[in-house]
């Protein structure tokens, strides 16, 4: 009590610390409510805690999490992709295409991969190289992919893949642990360690927060965003891959408004939708949340469409919820 | 900027023309003005759409909602007319408009009031919208013969020799003219698009002004209800469903910028007749309408490109960044 030294002034060793605490705050409360809905869950169904229930659960989200993660990295860069719903239809449908000429699992996949990364690559080439705003653009690039596979297939679909191209959407790695989830386990960490620990990731904060002081701080600002955009399609290719090999077949109307729901899951997970905050976890819970949800009204025999309304206003209040908090504090302080 | 404006949607024009003379070279019939008509008849719902997105795409904002907003409105009113089909039709209009109304002003309330992006809320909506649809209709739909023939004949009553679905198109074209380049309140939205920054200074409220477009955009969507249910005589879950993307097509086609406060009354109906007659146009020349999609896909990245092009030559955009930050 004496002791009248001033303590020693502690310096962050990062500026971005309430932010972070922000962050961390979303993550915490984004949890509670996972937890909560998983609480509710284990009530309202008595088949809802089983491994294998649990793990069919998974096929729910994985597909939609694999393009979440990559497009949470482009929406903090401040931009966005509204045709990745598209790419996995287009990449779908070259796969179809290949495998009743004969093509073989490990070609199929080189297809899907690559034609992911192609159309990505267009988006990328649009915005970072025409300067043309994103939103935009992915709306054009949207009905332009998913209309060339209306033209390839019109009203058919293509089926009869090959048996070994099964694995990717039924298969199980061990146990009760599919092939799907796994690929979603290791993208969360990739997608982790790319975003919160390499320069790359510091880069597309710096970009999210401001374009114009990232292009004179030296990043390549236009490159990075072009990568992005490549990363998002090469998650849609692996997406389709998945979807494909779960379906055995394919129609130009595959994966119809996924691109909302991998967008749900970004914003869900505290990724700013202007750019420029945002984390992996976050995004993990997510995608957690819109599973566990879609699931577990699945087992009380709630239709599809009724659950949309649920993901819809769990996002709307999620995101309002907090504001409206603060905005109390603010009258009460004054 | 009003002469590159013209010049936007002179060379829309000029598109529209060469595609019509093109077309009808293939099959001469489909260059009679009965015909074009006809198109113009079939792409009200649309030209009325875009025009009610665009007042939102001005303020900076987008609706993604519009056409969730359509399905519900629509099935509420074929509900009520199924199971009064006493009511008259007057007033089924303007309880879908009403319907509508109040679904845009409650994006509009979250806009305003709660500062989240238009982006975000919409996306919300369109899926809650959508979903209220089936649970107030049950998943079941409603069919021609549930339908008064007052309900279904009303949009095709021919006046002066065009059917009311044109009339109210026509209509509409006239009152978002008015209103948007004679009105305190229209100017506010471009205004606000513009600089929201300097719109305050102007003392503008910014948030009310997306507040009026989401409302406005809403009771369209609404009023396309109707329309569309009258149109097509069906009333499912099902209908529209992901039409807000041909509907911010027409804008873009238009030439609204998705930055917002650039954009016209002419620009949208014409963004929307472009789309019209490309649809109409497939089946006339050969083609599969399985092509249409891909085709609306690269007009809208090309409009982009010119878009572009003609907002890069203004020379703002170090300064528009500089507002947000």
């Amino acid at each position: 009590m004496t002791d009248t030294t001033p303590s020693p002034r502690i310096i962050p060793n990062r500026l971005d610390n309430p932010l972070r605490s922000a962050l961390l705050s979303w993550e915490t409360l984004l949890l509670a409510v996972a937890v909560a809905i998983f609480v509710i869950n284990c009530f309202a169904s008595p088949y809802f805690l089983d491994a294998n229930s649990l793990s069919d659960a998974t096929f729910n989200f994985t597909e939609k999490a694999l393009i979440a993660f990559a497009m949470a990295l482009l929406i903090i860069s401040g931009e966005i992709d509204l045709s990745v719903a598209a790419i996995i239809a287009l990449s779908s449908t070259l796969m179809g295409m290949a495998a009743q000429a004969g093509v073989d699992t490990p070609g199929l996949v080189a297809i899907g991969i690559l034609v992911g990364i192609a159309c990505g690559a267009f988006n990328g080439w649009l915005v970072t190289g025409l300067k043309l705003p994103s939103i935009v653009v992915t709306i054009g690039t949207m009905s332009l992919f998913r209309g060339i596979s209306f033209i390839i297939l019109g009203d058919q679909a293509y089926g009869n893949y090959p048996e070994s191209f099964a694995f990717f959407g039924q298969g199980y790695v061990w146990w009760v642990i599919s092939f799907e989830f796994a690929a979603f386990v290791v993208a969360a960490i990739v997608y982790w360690f790319l975003l919160h620990r390499t320069n790359f990731g510091r880069r597309i904060f710096a970009i999210g927060n401001n374009p114009v002081a990232a292009q004179f701080s030296g990043v390549r600002v236009a490159r990075i965003k072009f990568t992005l955009f490549c990363l998002t399609g090469l998650m849609s290719g692996i997406a389709s891959i998945c979807i494909t090999s779960r379906l055995g077949s394919t129609r130009p109307s595959i994966a119809q408004g996924y691109e909302l729901e991998a967008i749900t899951m970004v914003v869900l997970g505290g990724v700013n939708i202007l750019g420029g905050s945002g984390s992996i976890l976050g995004v993990v819970i997510a995608a957690f949340i819109v599973g566990l949800v879609t699931f577990g009204l699945g087992l009380l025999n709630v239709p599809g469409i009724v659950m949309s309304i649920f993901t819809g206003a769990l996002l709307i209040v999620v995101i309002a919820l907090p504001i409206l908090f603060r905005m109390i504090r603010q009258r009460h302080r004054a | 900027m009003k002469a590159l404006l013209k010049y936007r949607e002179l060379l829309l024009v000029g598109a529209i023309v060469l595609l019509t003379i093109g077309i009808s070279l293939r099959s001469p019939p489909f260059a009679d003005p009965s015909n074009l008509l006809g198109i113009f008849n079939d792409t009200s719902i649309l030209i009325i759409l875009a025009l009610g997105q665009m007042v939102v795409i001005l303020t900076r904002s987008i609706d993604l909602s519009i056409a969730a907003n359509l399905t519900l409105s629509g099935m509420i009113v074929a509900m009520m007319n199924a199971a009064f089909p006493g009511i008259p039709v007057p007033v089924l209009i303007a309880t879908a408009m009403l319907c509508g109304l109040a679904l845009g002003a409650f994006n509009g309330i979250l806009v305003w009031k709660l500062d989240i992006p238009p982006i975000v809320v919409t996306l919300g909506t369109l899926t809650i919208y959508r979903g209220m649809a089936f649970v107030v209709s049950g998943g079941k739909w409603v069919n021609a013969d549930q339908m008064s023939p007052d309900f279904i004949g009303f949009t095709r009553t021919i006046i002066l020799g065009l059917p009311a679905m044109s009339w109210i198109a026509i209509l509409a074209i006239i009152v978002f003219y008015v209103s948007l380049t004679r009105t305190a309140v229209g100017r506010a939205l471009y205004a606000v698009g513009v600089n929201p920054t300097a719109s305050v200074y102007a003392g503008l409220n910014v948030g009310r002004s997306k507040f009026i477009a989401f409302c406005i955009s809403g009771a369209i969507g609404g009023l396309a209800g109707y329309l569309w249910v009258s149109r097509y005589v069906i009333a499912s879950v099902e209908i529209a469903n992901g039409y807000e993307l041909n509907v911010i097509a027409a804008c873009v086609i238009g030439g609204i910028s998705i930055a917002g406060g650039i954009g016209s009354v002419g620009g949208a109906v014409l963004g929307a007749l472009f789309l019209g007659l490309v649809n109409n146009a497939l089946p006339v020349i050969d083609v599969s309408p399985f092509w249409q999609m891909a085709i609306s896909g690269a007009a809208i990245i090309l409009a982009v490109i010119f878009n572009a092009r003609g907002e890069r030559q203004q020379g703002r955009l170090i300064l528009k960044r500089a507002e947000k930050t």
